[in-house]
């Protein structure tokens, strides 16, 4: 049970995290030219929380590497120093959250989170003492001390410093300070105490003995402060008066070598309360009075938003589509037929809309936008940049695009491979761009809109575009040519990046060249039902289109009727349909490949039955019907014996007993509760 | 999964009480068959199937179980016998094993009934027909000789 528990928590936790971390990146990369004071606030905030949440799920590594950067934030916050070097305080920030995402990795794939935290630390706190030290973070010391427990004078914080006892006999002293410590973070800030390490054992004696001092600046009224401490369990007795003798001497003679925090909190009731009195403006402008509407607003804001599990989510799906079997199967019960039923037949149509608005309402709440997916591709592109010498700016457009969560999984990958082989393979370096008579800074752009039933990721950089020679020469070495090089289109050519171990990269980069990647496109693409394409123009550079349904789970469907089956065909695969008449050209080649001509263009004809080796009795074409189907730019005709209708469809697996069919991606169940087959168009072009 | 299992613990003794040595028997021609019924979900008249291409021809297809959709074996087929058209007798059973649930057409349905452990013995070791394979034990019962069915190896595809 305990585990059990363990195992929810941790679920939790590793959620909120990876959703903070994605936050917080965010924020460091679109901010990588200078952060605004909001901003820092936010990062500060982030860091705390995480902070917060690890130390309590005693993952220490985690919680240290927060502590870190959050003192460095709280410098920043504080100080507001000039003249920062934002991009190295980015690469510091980054190593940080870069740690504590693998810690967090560890903690998914059911490892032991044991990083060592050291080395990150480390770094960053000789950046905070570099910043400092650039800054003349020389607080000098005053000797003015405020009279602890009178509260600050102004809107700015004051400092309060407090000795606090615990009861006797209520063991865990030093968790039970850590807890108080943590949350009197959410009122205030420079918290500095003796003893400092509160995670050690001997921590309890000291505090036991001695007390626990506390030291701290805040804005809020010292009732409040005070309040939190009277109700924060098992204290015994809170001691405001000569809380800051002591405590002065025992942090003044480590200043120099500890975090913001406790550095500006030298001597005690110092530095903050010099800015309290000095500069209560610019205090005011870092907390900016919050209105009480707003307040209020921010409230609501956090109680409108649930997260839920998405196999509750995958749950109400099913039912939803079992609802709308259920509908069809009481609405078109074959019991009905040839009465009069008027009142009835307006009450179903009342239903019908119901379940509609229903679906859809189930359908939107599996919406994710495609911004979390976007967002980190800036810092791929960043990454890779650094290391490569280039200079590309990643543009986002239409990141607000929703689409079914479980195609977002499967998206996700095949975005950065095409990132990476433009940034790689396309960008070129600064100074031949340059040369060429380029803007020096390469651009990425990643758009994202809808079409209809479908939407298009589109990738578009400025590079150099594919190299037709390469490939074909790659294509010649790899025995792919199926014909006479000269009769392949740019188009044609363009498409063989997307076959398995094809790169043409000379030299094998971290990134890419290895020739893994481009396939992973096709290949992930074609288990949600849609495909890449291609377009590139020498010198100018190339577009990647990628084309996705919006949800896999209900499709728009025509049935269509073979044999005794009926089958279901994707109604954004269909072109057209028609029927054969005399004037139609139909002919077949030596091997006895039937073929069609429309409108001049000619198609080759796939009979279903013997596709699918099943029996029909409707053998001539003129008898059935030819239903064009396209895939990306292919294209055929698919002889079935009738069209049954139109109608939206939910798909079902096929039951994993049986292997994959090709030409088939699952099956439905119509309104009279037969089943039928969802047909893959994209199974009737495999060679 | 498991605490839920606990909280409703007070059927598990029971159920398995009454499975215990319990067996569907159901016949192909006329010969009996035995499934322990533990392996049994639900018993169905025979309904339209949907052909699943590119399968063995035992696989008849798929059908739809009140929205589920399930995988059909046709026993007579998977024991290479003569074809025999269905009728009215002919039946499914619904069998859940090895986190499968699938559709066995069988003949027809015959009892549940008991038989005891001493009562089972294992089938000859020469194996003459190739049917056989399938056969895990033999019971040799008042009412005739019952063949227990080897569901792992009848629904082992090769």
């Amino acid at each position: 049970m305990a585990d059990f528990d363990r195992e929810s928590m941790l679920d939790m936790f590793t959620f909120e995290m990876g959703q903070l971390l994605e936050q917080l990146e965010q924020i460091l990369i679109r901010s990588e030219a200078g952060y605004s004071q909001e901003e820092i606030n936010e990062i500060f905030r982030i860091m705390h929380t995480i902070k917060g949440s690890s130390a309590m799920m005693m993952l220490n590594g985690i919680s240290t590497a927060a502590h870190s950067v959050e003192d460095l934030f709280y410098y920043l916050r504080e100080e507001s120093p000039r003249d920062l070097d934002y991009r190295r305080l980015t690469d510091v920030v980054l190593a940080g959250t870069d740690f504590i995402k693998e810690e967090l990795a560890k903690i998914e794939s059911g490892a032991p989170a044991d990083g060592d935290c050291e080395g990150v630390v480390s770094r960053i706190k000789r950046h905070l003492a570099e910043i400092k030290r650039q800054n003349g973070a020389v607080d000098s010391p005053e000797a003015g001390n405020r009279n602890p427990e009178a509260g600050p004078a102004d809107n700015g914080p004051g400092r309060y410093a407090y000795r606090v006892f615990f009861s006797d006999g209520c063991e865990m002293e030093n968790i039970r300070a850590y807890t108080l410590v943590h949350n009197l973070e959410e009122l205030a800030g420079g918290i500095s105490h003796v003893p400092e390490d509160l995670l050690d054992e001997s921590a309890v004696g000291a505090i036991r003995k001695n007390g626990f001092w506390l030291s701290f600046t805040s804005k809020r009224d010292f009732n409040d402060i005070r309040n939190l401490l009277e109700t924060t369990p098992f204290i015994r007795e809170i001691d405001a008066e000569g809380a800051a003798g002591p405590y002065g001497g025992a942090v003044a003679g480590r200043a120099d070598e500890e975090p913001a925090p406790r550095a500006a909190a030298q001597p005690p009731g110092g530095v903050r309360a010099e800015s309290a009195g000095k500069k209560p403006q610019a205090d005011a402008d870092k907390y900016p009075p919050e209105t009480a509407a707003e307040a209020a607003e921010k409230k609501s804001a956090a109680h409108h938003v649930i997260s839920v599990n998405v196999s509750k989510l995958d749950q109400l799906l099913n039912l939803m589509g079992e609802l709308v079997i259920s509908e069809a199967m009481v609405t078109q019960n074959s019991e009905l037929d040839g009465l009069e039923l008027d009142s009835f037949h307006k009450e179903t149509r009342q239903l019908r809309k119901i379940i509609n608005d229903l679906q859809e309402t189930v359908m939107s709440m599996r919406m994710v936008p495609l911004s979390t997916t976007f967002f980190k591709m800036h810092r791929i592109v960043r990454d890779m940049c650094r290391q490569l010498g280039k200079d590309v700016q990643l543009e986002v457009v239409g990141e607000e695009t929703e689409v079914d969560k479980n195609i977002i999984e499967h998206i996700s990958d095949p975005i950065m491979h095409i990132i990476r082989n433009s940034v790689d393979h396309g960008i070129e370096m600064p100074d031949v761009r340059q040369r060429l008579g380029k803007n020096p800074k390469g651009s990425v752009v990643l758009e994202a809109k809808n079409t209809g039933g479908d939407v298009l990721i589109i990738i578009r950089d400025d590079g150099a575009g594919l190299d037709r020679d390469k490939i074909l020469e790659k294509a010649r070495n790899n025995g792919l040519l199926r014909k006479p090089e000269s009769e392949y289109t740019e188009r044609e050519i363009q498409q063989f990046i997307f076959l398995p171990g094809f790169s043409t990269n000379d030299t094998v980069t971290s990134y890419s060249g290895r020739g893994v990647g481009m396939d992973v496109v096709s290949t992930n693409l074609e288990y949600v039902g849609g495909y890449v394409s291609v377009e590139s123009t020498p010198g100018e550079g190339s577009v990647f289109t990628l084309k996705i349904p919006l949800t896999l789970a209900i499709i728009e469907g025509m049935t269509i009727k073979m044999g005794g089956a009926k089958y279901t065909i994707p109604i954004v695969s269909i072109s057209t349909s028609f029927k054969v008449t005399p004037e139609t050209e139909v002919f077949s080649d030596p091997d006895g490949n039937e073929m069609v001509s429309v409108r001049g263009d000619i198609y080759n004809i796939v009979r279903l039955s013997e596709f699918f080796g099943l029996e029909t009795s409707v053998t001539d074409l003129r008898d059935g019907i030819l239903i064009m189907l396209e895939n990306g730019d292919q294209t055929v005709c698919l002889f079935a014996d009738e069209l049954v209708g139109q109608q939206q469809v939910v798909v079902k697996s096929i039951p994993k007993y049986f292997k994959k069919v090709r030409g088939i991606s699952g099956c439905t169940l119509l309104g009279n509760g037969e089943i039928s087959l969802i047909i893959d168009v994209a199974g009737f072009f495999d060679k | 999964m498991a605490d839920s299992g606990e909280a409703y613990g007070v059927s598990e003794p029971e159920t398995s009480d009454t499975v215990k040595d319990r067996y569907l028997t159901f016949y192909i021609d006329s010969e009996q068959y035995g499934i322990e019924i533990s392996d049994v979900q639900t018993l169905i008249s025979m309904t339209a199937i949907t052909k699943i291409p590119d399968n063995p021809d035992y696989v008849e297809g798929i059908i739809n179980l009140r929205g589920e959709i399930i995988g059909v074996l046709d026993i007579r087929k998977r024991f290479q016998k003569p074809p025999k058209e269905y009728d009215e007798l002919t039946c499914i059973i619904v069998i859940a094993y090895g986190g499968l649930t699938l559709g066995l057409i069988v003949d027809s349905v015959n009892e549940v009934i008991t038989i005891a452990e001493d009562s089972i013995v294992p089938p000859p070791s020469a194996k003459l027909n190739s049917y056989n394979r399938f056969i895990r034990n033999i019971a040799n019962v008042e009412g005739g000789v019952k063949l227990l069915l080897d569901l792992e190896r009848l629904l082992a595809r090769e």
